[in-house]
């Protein structure tokens, strides 16, 4: 009786453990599937187009059969770069102050703050850019500026990736040894001489993985970048002769290019933004990756 | 920490060389100067969301009333009507999302944590596939939304003839999520002392009775926490559900019906027609779910480690 109890439950935990198994694999067949899905979709684009003039070309008139995605390149690029121009030093200096600074009682306001900004959802932030960034734009007295571009888009950006380079960066700075800072401290320097000769060099590894993460974040975001960066698939330049007008351009990311033909494109048109999938979601694995990398070195 | 220090630097009585002084003097200044960047740094960060979520809300609740609530949206160029259908379209696809993410995210940990860890170290077929297991969800914790929803769109709406649906954008969901929920429960099950599992294994138990008895129920808390970050994720998720969920307002019927959840309706509203106040009024009661969904969360890590 008992061994014959014995043997099913002993069949119920192996079959257990063999579905348990199952699940864990699912993740990586979702990846599977995601990395097979988009480059079956993309591959005639590729082979017709071809990945060079795809990445190279400059023109983007899926009517006429040409497409070219260096103008989302560089929209995504440049919106990506003035997002961390505004956002690491903010956010950067958040994580130093969270981590090092702020008293119990402030830590306490601004920790859910932060948390609580990752958490709004992207239309929301495009919503109040639209509302209220670009109508403030706007009044910079520049011709043909419309306050949708580059530059509301960067600001919208640089509040999104705020939480996430917090995060990673504050767990780096408190990962530092007690030590380390004491024996700064016991030198004679001042607190922030010790946060910048001590502290941040021992947590560099984990800052630069947080501004990588954010960079990742920040290519991938789409819905509120396609509500105030304007769409307008130009390859963006300065409005007039001062360069810094580049950022008043209007501009189109490559994932707000996916997501606002996605819909309607048939064909080689469809296919040429699965493409843009693939190029998208190889750039932001070895974003992705890289990140994780010197994560886990610090770790070690 | 700057109490002491200040302890530490202040310069002592006998020093007399009043160059040191100086230079001590100016590491202070420094030091006053960085810290006040700082604290703006922090404080920026505080207000960047009081003046978002200030700026919905108030803006919001101007056009909040039972009839906004209650009432479908009738389309048209101002967003005539409310917004109901929204909010049980969003409602629907959170709840099937949860359904299908939720078994095989917390299998998935369970099978990572309690039944992975013994095999470290070991060559053979099953380690491999652990730590391909592990690189799948770090990926796909990074992959952006919008090739989630390439992905969606080609396999669910095109390739399975599910069209734009709930069914559609609950997996395509479930794929995003399902990272969410694997990290919360590892965490989870990670807290669950050792002690624990020794003692149901010395009554004689197998692991899965031990798994199922003892483990599971101790970690719960855990366990709905990451339940509810995604419900939060799915609540907020816009770009996913743009190319595989359709955009009707209409209320959905069965699990094949299109729809259109709050944040969609929200950017519908922004983009296509213009309708900025009913967009700030679907807005404002999107940010207070997501504020409800925080509270939720907090509560429950509060007690979760009260518990510990």
């Amino acid at each position: 009786m008992s061994s014959r109890k014995g043997t099913s439950r002993s069949i119920v935990d192996r079959s257990a453990r063999y579905l348990l198994l199952l699940s864990a694999l699912v993740s990586i067949f979702v990846v599977f599937l995601i990395g097979l899905f988009t480059l079956r979709e993309g591959l005639p684009a590729l082979r017709e187009i071809g990945l060079g003039s795809l990445l190279t070309g400059r023109v983007w008139r899926p009517q006429r059969g040409e497409f070219g995605l260096l103008a989302m390149i560089a929209g995504s690029v440049l919106v990506t770069m003035g997002a961390m121009l505004l956002g690491v030093p903010l956010a950067l200096g958040c994580a130093i102050f969270l981590a090092e600074v702020a008293p119990d009682r402030v830590r306490a306001v601004v920790r859910p703050a932060v948390e609580l900004l990752a958490g709004i959802p992207s239309v929301i932030y495009g919503l109040f850019g639209m509302v209220v960034l670009v109508p403030l734009v706007r009044r910079v007295p520049v011709p043909g500026n419309t306050g949708f571009g580059l530059l509301s888009a960067s600001i919208v950006l640089a509040v999104m990736i705020l939480p996430t380079i917090t995060n990673i960066a504050e767990d780096a700075i408190r990962a530092v040894p007690r030590e380390y800072k004491e024996g700064s401290l016991a030198l004679g320097t001042t607190h922030w001489q010790t946060i910048v000769g001590v502290t941040l060099p021992a947590a560099r590894s984990g800052i630069v993985a947080a501004i990588i993460l954010g960079v990742g974040r920040a290519l991938g975001e789409t819905m509120a970048m396609i509500m105030v960066i304007g769409n307008s698939i130009i390859f963006p330049k300065p409005l007039d002769n001062n360069p810094l007008t580049l950022f008043l351009s209007q501009a189109r990311t490559l994932t707000g290019n996916i997501a606002v033909e996605i819909s309607y494109a048939t064909g080689l048109h469809e296919s040429a933004l699965f493409a843009t999938g693939v190029v998208l979601f190889v750039l932001i694995m070895i974003v992705n990756t890289t990140a994780h990398l010197l994560i886990r070195e610090r770790a070690r | 920490m700057s109490e002491r220090l200040s302890v530490i630097s202040r310069p002592s009585p006998e020093k007399t060389v009043s160059r040191k002084k100086s230079n001590l003097a100016s590491r202070h200044l420094v030091q006053k100067v960085a810290f006040a960047f700082l604290w703006l740094t922090g404080l920026a960060a505080v207000i960047a969301l009081l003046a978002v979520v200030g700026y919905v809300i108030v803006q919001g609740v101007r056009v909040i009333n039972l009839d906004f609530l209650l009432m479908p949206p009738r389309g048209g160029l101002s967003g005539e009507g409310g917004i109901s259908t929204t909010i049980v379209t969003t409602f629907y696809l959170a709840l099937l999302t949860i359904a299908i993410a939720t078994p095989l995210g917390v299998g998935a940990a369970v099978y990572l944590v309690e039944y992975a860890g013994e095999m470290q170290g070991r060559g053979g077929l099953i380690p491999r596939l652990v730590s391909l297991a592990r690189f799948g969800v770090e990926t796909l914790a990074g992959v952006p939304s919008i090739i989630f929803g390439l992905f969606g769109y080609a396999l669910f709406v095109t390739a399975m003839h599910f069209g734009f649906s709930l069914l559609s954008a609950g997996l395509a969901g479930a794929c995003l999520v399902l990272p969410v929920i694997i990290r919360a429960t590892e965490e989870a099950l990670r807290a669950v002392p050792r002690s624990y599992r020794e003692g149901s294994l010395a009554l004689g138990t197998t692991q899965w009775q031990t798994v199922w008895g003892v483990v599971l129920p101790a970690a719960l808390p855990g366990i709905i926490t990451g339940i509810v970050l995604s419900v939060g994720r799915v609540v907020s998720e816009t770009a996913v559900f743009y190319v595989t969920l359709g955009g009707s307002y209409k209320m959905p019927t069965s699990l094949l019906s299109g729809g259109r959840t709050m944040a969609l309706h929200v950017y519908y509203l922004a983009m296509d027609t213009r309708a900025f106040d009913k967009a700030m009024g679907t807005g404002a009661i999107l940010i207070l779910s997501i504020i409800l969904i925080n509270a939720v969360i907090n509560c429950l890590s509060r007690r979760l480690t009260v518990r510990e």
